[in-house]
């Protein structure tokens, strides 16, 4: 052990000072910065509350289906995920029609409308917008790119109604000609009309990844006598993975809540069938087309929120079971270190 | 000057080779001859040119828009500018360490399999073959023998570079291009790099580009001087550094400026 003391000693070392008061402009500086931390803390929960409030008053409204005896005796939950009899004679199916005498509030056929526009318009943009966002990062010249980057952007500026409109009156009598579905509104057209919408999502944020991947990385690539090609496939995507997971998360988040295109393109039959070329009615767009007619407080009213409900429900887990993987992903890259 | 009986061959020689990134010239007309199975240093400040210079030898400057060349550089007496040579086998033979550490985010196996795996190599008993080889010829094999799956990001800083060194030598370069490999290493981490430099040169030829003197003269068998874009002076490192032919050479080395 070394001896403090002597150590103290032999470098001259003075013994501690009784620290004088707080100067009154230390003391002031400090409260200030106090009262802004405070200012901005306030800030952040009040946006944090709004969105606890949201999700608190939509699952207020679904609560309905199970304290109110009218909507339990309705929409119980066995009816809306169970196959019920809808007429004497024939099986069992699934049906929406909520408004009718005897309500059929089957949510299968929402859930297939949704998950076939979503599937279909992420099978779409997710290698359009990766492939597109790699050719910008790493094979556009850069006049190109400065050109691409912001003319994609932009197309995320176009109003969903537009792109609806678009896909209702272009798309669809185009699709129609080409593959001669027998709905001319259908899932594809839907799922298209979406695409639209979220290729400029997923190429952004796939291109911000892509370009954030360090030059050093290339380099070493190159030098290894690896063409650009392989470079671009084999060490940025990886690189970037992360990155590109988070676009697809936010992609697949806009095309699973996105209601003005769907809305417009799918046609809105509640139709339960594996056929893309069936018209579809998703679960954005039944609580679009339907809550402006609902009796407040009946059991249509509180479903329509449920399916609220549901539509965060599944953007949440999403997002959760990427953040996972995105952690694994990191993990898997950084090692130890990071 | 009177050389070794064995007058080694000249692996690569640059010619008159002018180098500008737009119309800002970087490196005026050098001409250097870079000898097979030596070490030469480039040493110079910074800006000079020297690492330009060396990045011109696998033609990594193309990477850099607006970079242009007159002259030209001759690999086994072959311009590298030549169209009958295409710039993936160039840097297949001229390979280059990195002056920061950049191993991919990938496995320590899979950095160091990386350059055989683009290279068409898909045999795996004989990609784990080389790349054992690989880490053993970068020293680095006792290290990480036992950790060959994890992460490279999670290696220290030395063992970083010793893993692209080793992932530069997985592909048996002929000439390997080093800039300043050890400029962010600590004493010990660049003791073990500059070892490894003397043991490589049996088998390879090497070019290094050093900002630290004493290590040029450690490592290196010739030294050639670069200042303001121009080559000075080379010859060989002893004469270089005790009895330089220029005053700005002098100057240099003996740490009047720099």
């Amino acid at each position: 052990m070394l001896d403090r003391q002597a150590v103290m000693q032999e470098q001259d070392l003075a013994p501690p000072v009784a620290l004088p008061m707080l100067s009154p402009a230390a003391r002031r500086r400090q409260l200030k910065e106090k009262a802004i931390a405070a200012l901005i803390t306030a800030v952040a929960f009040t946006g944090i509350a709004a969105l606890v409030l949201i999700l608190v008053f939509v699952a207020k409204e679904a609560l309905l289906l199970v304290t109110d005896t009218a909507a339990r005796e309705e929409a119980s939950f066995s009816k809306m995920f169970l196959p019920q009899l809808v007429r004497k004679g024939k099986p069992l199916a699934y049906m929406w029609q909520p408004v009718s005498g005897v309500p059929k509030v089957s949510m299968i056929p929402l859930f297939i409308g949704t998950l076939k526009t979503t599937a279909v318009s992420m099978l779409v943009a997710v290698p359009l917008g990766i492939f597109g966002a790699l050719f910008a990062a790493e094979f556009a010249p850069r006049r190109l790119r400065e050109v691409l980057k912001p003319t994609i952007e932009l197309l995320a500026g176009i109003p969903s109604v537009v792109l609806g409109f678009f896909a209702l009156m272009v798309m669809a009598s185009f699709l129609q000609d080409t593959f001669g579905f027998t709905s001319r509104l259908n899932a594809v057209v839907a799922g298209l009309g979406l695409a639209l919408a979220i290729v400029p999502v997923i190429f952004t944020v796939t291109e911000d990844a892509l370009t954030a991947v360090p030059r050093s990385y290339r380099e070493a690539s190159l030098a290894l006598g690896a063409t650009p090609w392989e470079t671009a496939w084999k060490v940025v995507l990886p690189a970037a993975a992360p990155g590109i997971l988070a676009a697809c998360v936010l992609g697949f988040g806009r095309a699973i809540g996105e209601t003005m295109i769907v809305l417009m393109a799918s046609g809105n039959a509640a139709i339960v069938s594996a056929n893309l070329g069936d018209s579809v009615r998703s679960l954005s767009a039944t609580i679009a087309a339907e809550m402006g007619e609902v009796v407040v407080g009946s059991p249509h009213y509180a479903l329509l929120f449920f399916i609220g409900v549901e539509l965060f429900l599944f953007t949440f887990i999403l997002n959760m079971l990427a953040g996972v993987w995105t952690k694994k992903v990191i993990q898997r890259l950084k090692g130890g270190a990071g | 000057m009177p050389l070794s009986s064995a007058t080694p061959r000249n692996k690569m020689e640059a010619r008159e080779l002018t180098l500008r990134y737009g119309s800002k010239v970087a490196i005026k007309q050098v001409s250097l001859a870079i000898p097979e199975h030596k070490v030469t240093a480039l040493i110079g400040p910074s800006g000079c040119g020297k690492s330009t210079f060396l990045r011109s030898l696998n033609r990594m400057n193309d990477l850099i828009p607006g970079a242009n060349h007159d002259g030209s550089v001759f690999l086994d007496g072959r311009s590298i500018h030549d169209r009958s040579l295409d710039v993936v086998d160039l840097r297949r033979r001229v390979g280059m360490v990195f002056q920061k550490s950049n191993p991919f985010p990938k496995s320590i196996f899979e950095n160091v399999a990386y350059g055989l795996r683009v290279g068409g190599l898909k045999d795996k008993a004989k990609l784990a073959a080389r790349v054992e080889k690989s880490l053993r010829g970068a020293a680095l094999w006792d290290e990480v023998k036992d950790r060959l799956e994890e992460s490279a990001l999670g290696l220290s800083g030395g063992q970083q570079q010793r893993l692209c060194i080793a992932r530069a030598l997985a592909i048996e370069p002929e000439v390997l291009l080093m800039d300043e490999p050890a400029s962010a290493l600590d004493p010990i981490a660049t003791a073990k790099i500059e070892e490894l430099i003397h043991e490589l040169k049996a088998t390879y030829t090497i070019a290094i580009v050093t900002h630290n003197m004493q290590q040029a003269a450690r490592v290196s068998d010739r030294t050639a001087f670069f200042y303001m874009g121009e080559l000075v002076e080379c010859g060989p490192t002893e004469q270089i550094f005790t009895n330089p032919h220029e005053k700005r050479t002098e100057d240099y080395v003996t740490g009047k400026f720099g």
